[in-house]
């Protein structure tokens, strides 16, 4: 690869790279798209049962709402703290 | 039925007000009864692009307060039979376009026979640019190969497809990708965003792509809404992009750097 080819790639990437995060971004916001209101509160009611059990933090648990096909899947993720 | 189409983006400075003044014009020049609309309410400017701003007498917000009536509103432009201009208000009372208030107007130019009303969205997606795209058959979503306006865009159509008075109904607004300021000299380097990315990402049938042009100031200077500079490649492309709104089958031009041989530079350089 010659020098020109170097940069010849280098111009060539902005465009791909600009593809690549513009794709990333807007699969995240679409997922985010048309969630139900009341996912915030349910997320704060749930991590409140669970603080009654282990303490964790806010950024501790995920909720994750996914649309499959025609049935919808809540994915709730908690890191539980390393036992003491 | 009048066909509603808004001209919309998110982001501002793509090209809707441009846009909405060369597909309308388009639509009038093929005989068709075409109304377009500011919805820019506070920063009116389609008046000045199509050179009509000192005959502004009433306003889109004068009609839906009853000050005046929709005849007395409606500006008839100078160069094309069939078109109206319906200017937006210069008020800073950015609410001033009720629900209500716009659905009649719109009900109204379609009893007087109508048949496109084109509306030209504000940037952004808060109170005018909803009001804009609310009632529409068909979204042209108006973007430029960068990619905050591709991100915008992706977010206009989510709209479109959750709050407009067609998604409410369960049914769909049409939507159409129309790709603006494109320099295929640049896409052709790898330094912008080709028409096929833009397409995938969106996942949106295009109108068509307008190529970055100077023909565009120079119609916007003088008034002249820009595809009736049918030498321009803008001009063109837009009227291409017409053809298509009406049915018509037409292939894309203006993608790929010209060629140009080298006896045609030659010659171009002592004419
Ligand atoms: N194809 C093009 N080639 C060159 N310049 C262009 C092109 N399309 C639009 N422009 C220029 O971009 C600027 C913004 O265009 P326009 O006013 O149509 O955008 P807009 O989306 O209506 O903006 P706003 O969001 O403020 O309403 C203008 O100066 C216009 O001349
Ligand atoms: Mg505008």
């Amino acid at each position: 690869m010659s020098i020109f080819d170097y940069f010849r790639n280098n111009k060539k990437n902005s465009a791909a790279i600009a593809k690549e995060r513009l794709q990333i971004i807007v699969a995240h916001e679409r997922s985010q798209r048309n969630k139900p209101d009341y996912l915030p509160k349910m997320q704060q009611e749930l991590l409140e049962v669970i603080r009654r059990y282990v303490e964790v933090d806010q950024d501790q648990v995920e909720v994750q709402l996914d649309q499959n096909g025609n049935c919808s899947v809540l994915e709730l993720n908690i890191t539980l703290p390393e036992a003491r | 039925m009048a066909k509603i189409i808004v001209v919309t983006s998110g982001k501002g400075g793509v090209g809707k007000t441009t846009t909405s003044a060369a597909i309308s014009s388009g639509l009038a020049l093929r005989g068709h009864k075409t109304a377009v609309i500011d919805f820019d309410i506070g920063l009116r400017n389609l008046d000045i692009v199509m050179d009509c701003e000192r005959r502004v007498v009433y306003d889109f917000v004068n009609v839906i307060n009853g000050e005046a009536n929709l005849r007395q509103a409606l500006i008839k432009d100078k160069r094309c039979e069939n078109l109206y201009i319906l200017p937006a208000s210069q008020t800073r009372d950015k609410d001033a376009l009720s629900q209500e208030g716009v659905e009649r107007v719109l009900k109204e130019l379609d009893e007087e026979g109508f048949e496109f009303i084109i509306c030209d969205s504000p940037a952004g997606i808060e109170h005018g640019a909803f009001m804009a795209l609310y009632f529409a058959d068909m979204a042209i979503v108006v973007a430029n190969p960068e990619v905050s306006s591709v991100r915008d865009s992706d977010r206009i159509l989510g709209i479109l497809q959750s709050k407009s008075r067609r998604a409410e109904n369960g049914g769909q607004v049409e939507e159409r990708l129309l790709l603006t300021r494109y320099n295929p000299a640049r896409v052709a380097k790898g330094e912008m965003l080709g028409v096929e990315d833009v397409e995938e990402i969106l996942a949106t049938k295009l109108l068509g792509v307008i190529p970055e042009s100077e023909s565009v100031l120079k119609a916007s200077n003088q008034g002249v809404p820009v595809i009736h500079d049918a030498d321009s490649n803008a001009g063109q492309a837009y009227g291409d992009a017409v053809s298509r709104l009406l049915g018509e089958e037409v292939d894309h031009r203006f993608l790929s750097v010209e060629q140009k041989g080298l006896l045609q530079r030659l010659f171009r350089r002592s004419a």
